[in-house]
């Protein structure tokens, strides 16, 4: 099948991405052909096969105990953070 | 001395024929001479390498410290170091110092290694040329015009020409495997699970895994046995016992049962790489394996698999780049939408934008089924039909690679060109089991790889293979022309 530029912009918008003009039209072409691609798998007999779950047959992921293990660290994380105030992260108004 | 392996200088240390702080000024000389024409260092630590190495050889001198004490290594730029920028080959990361050490980081660090820095990758570890990194690409120490391979392909370019004697990877899709082909040198990917992937930042999370590229199988053996292991900070990681690998080494090959994977010497290889391979093969005959033919009839499906599974976790796990906790920020943001979508429109290059995209569509509500589900069936197709073969060899052997290194910007038109790059390498991933790509000759001067897969956890037979087989052949010992 092939995506339309209005799909492509939907799908830019579900991952809350910005793309220019020509790479939207680079992509267009681009997811098609990859969406094409992979729709070999349709070829493949999986009649009644269970979708596999992790890597390795038999493992679940562990749970551990409901326990404070770590220290607060916020300062130190907060040195990545491109706009913080009083231990807080800034980002726009959202309700005014 | 940056021509030893790591099993050398290690005797080279403990025999005090040389400092560590000699061998890490003469590998930082070496890096500064050729870093700025091959690009395979994104950072390079030179006074905390120092300092690492003089408290390595007080611990020599005091007669303490492990195997790898002294001995230089590099990471690849996806694994968080404290301190130190970890990039991800991404401008969304350009500035991001992290505030903690992956598992892997700490353990290598306890083991002695002297960290010499970081090295350049594929963007986010999604590509099979190092052509999508932010900060340029690598160049192949044996042709400067053709890629490493990706995307450890700083890793591999910095081992190849002798800058350091190993570095860590990971392994996505063939990301260990291709670029240790890509320029003759030695790299390992163990099962899912076996090494933790705390702090190593995630692409594909059922598929990542992290490892090492290396000159020999006894090095890689070295630092697998350092890094493998449990870790409670890994909810994937796998309370197995780690054997001695290095013990496991020196077993003889008699009667190994080798399948040759029908499937991998197909149109698709090229006919010259195809006679290194199988040139290999009888190598391991003469050793005393016995090789057998073996079919894998869902292994032609692995790429359109994991171009389903391993955008759709991409897309998932890339969503926490988002402008506000960490990394790249776009300027004057009119609204929180606008400052998501920009900061992801200018911090993510073309192959991951294009990869969440994709990601995206294939979980979208009414695609699921078509595309995620249906993979993830293939996906266990793929996944018994190893399991079968195992029940007949001990091991599986091909090519890593369908060509040796291409060159830069020949791929970069079409991504399913450079997807197909993987089509050897994706069927372990998929089924979580390990493989090792080992040096097996050269065609036009360009290095060809060797892939051994094996069962889950068979990693100290994977290794003992790869190593009988280098005490038979020298192709590890070669050195790019202009790197001597």
């Amino acid at each position: 099948m092939s995506l339309t530029r209005t799909d492509v912009e939907n799908i830019a918008r579900l991952a809350r991405l910005e793309i220019t003009e020509s790479e939207l039209a680079e992509y267009v072409g681009t997811l098609s052909r990859i969406i094409n691609f992979v729709e070999q798998l349709n070829a493949a007999d999986t009649g009644d096969v269970e979708p596999m779950a992790h890597p390795l047959s038999g493992q679940t992921q562990r749970l551990r105990a409901d326990e404070i293990t770590e220290r607060d660290k916020h300062e130190l994380y907060q040195k990545n953070a491109p706009q913080v105030e009083a231990g807080l992260y800034l980002v726009p108004k959202v309700i005014e | 001395m940056y021509t030893l392996t790591i099993a050398e200088l290690s005797a080279g240390l403990r025999a005090r024929r040389f400092s560590s702080v000699e061998l890490t000024r003469a590998l930082l000389e070496r890096i500064a001479r050729f870093n700025p024409h091959l690009n395979a260092f994104l950072t390079v630590t030179a006074d905390e390498a120092l300092a690492a190495a003089q408290r390595a050889d007080q611990e020599l001198q005091a007669g303490r410290g492990s195997p790898l004490t002294g001995v230089p290594i590099a990471h690849k730029d996806i694994f968080c170091t404290r301190g130190i920028r970890t990039s991800c080959g991404s401008k969304i990361l350009d500035n991001f110092v992290s505030p903690y050490d992956a598992t892997v980081v700490t353990r290598l660090k306890e083991a002695g290694t002297v960290l010499l820095g970081k090295t350049n990758m594929d963007e986010f570890a999604m590509g099979s040329s190092n052509e999508t990194s932010f900060y340029g690409p690598v160049r192949n120490p044996w042709d400067p015009k053709r890629v490493p391979g990706g995307s450890s392909g700083g890793s591999a370019a910095a081992v190849a020409a002798r800058l350091v004697p190993a570095a860590t990877g990971t392994d996505t899709g063939g990301s260990i495997r291709q670029p240790a082909a890509l320029t003759g040198i030695v790299g390992l990917k163990p099962t899912y699970g076996r090494v933790s992937r705390y702090g190593m930042i995630a692409f594909a999370s059922s598929l990542d895994q992290g490892g090492v590229l290396a000159l020999t199988a006894q090095d890689a053996a070295l630092l697998l046995g350092v890094i493998a292991g449990f870790d409670p900070r890994d909810s994937t990681s796998v309370e197995v016992p780690v054997p001695d690998y290095v013990a496991a080494l020196e077993a003889p090959l008699k009667g190994l049962r080798i399948g040759l994977l029908k499937e991998f010497f197909d149109e698709g290889l090229e006919r010259e790489c195809g006679e290194r391979v199988r040139g290999a093969l009888e190598v391991f005959r003469s050793l005393g394996a016995e090789l057998r033919e073996v079919s894998l009839p869902a292994l032609p499906l692995s790429v359109p698999t994991y171009y389903v599974v391993a955008p759709a976790e991409c897309s998932s796990n890339l969503s926490r780049f988002d402008g506000v906790r960490f990394g790249h920020r776009c300027q004057n943001p009119r609204d929180l939408l606008d400052l998501y979508m920009r900061t992801r429109g200018e911090g993510f290059g073309a192959e991951v934008k294009r990869r969440i995209m994709t990601g995206t569509y294939v979980l979208s509500a009414g695609y699921y089924d078509a595309y995620y589900l249906k993979a993830q069936k293939v996906r266990q197709l793929i996944s018994d039909d190893f399991r079968r073969a195992f029940e007949q060899v001990d091991v599986l052997m091909g090519p890593t690679s369908p060509t040796a290194a291409f060159e830069i910007g020949a791929k970069t038109d079409d991504p399913i060109t450079m997807y197909l790059n993987d089509i050897y390498t994706i069927g372990a991933n998929l089924a979580g089991l390990p493989a090792v790509s080992v040096p097996c000759g050269f065609v036009a001067d360009l290095p060809v790889g060797l892939q051994i897969i094996g069962p889950v956890f068979s990693e100290a037979k994977l290794l003992n293979a790869a190593y009988q087989y280098q005490k038979e052949t020298d192709w590890h010992r070669r050195l790019p022309r202009g790197y001597d």
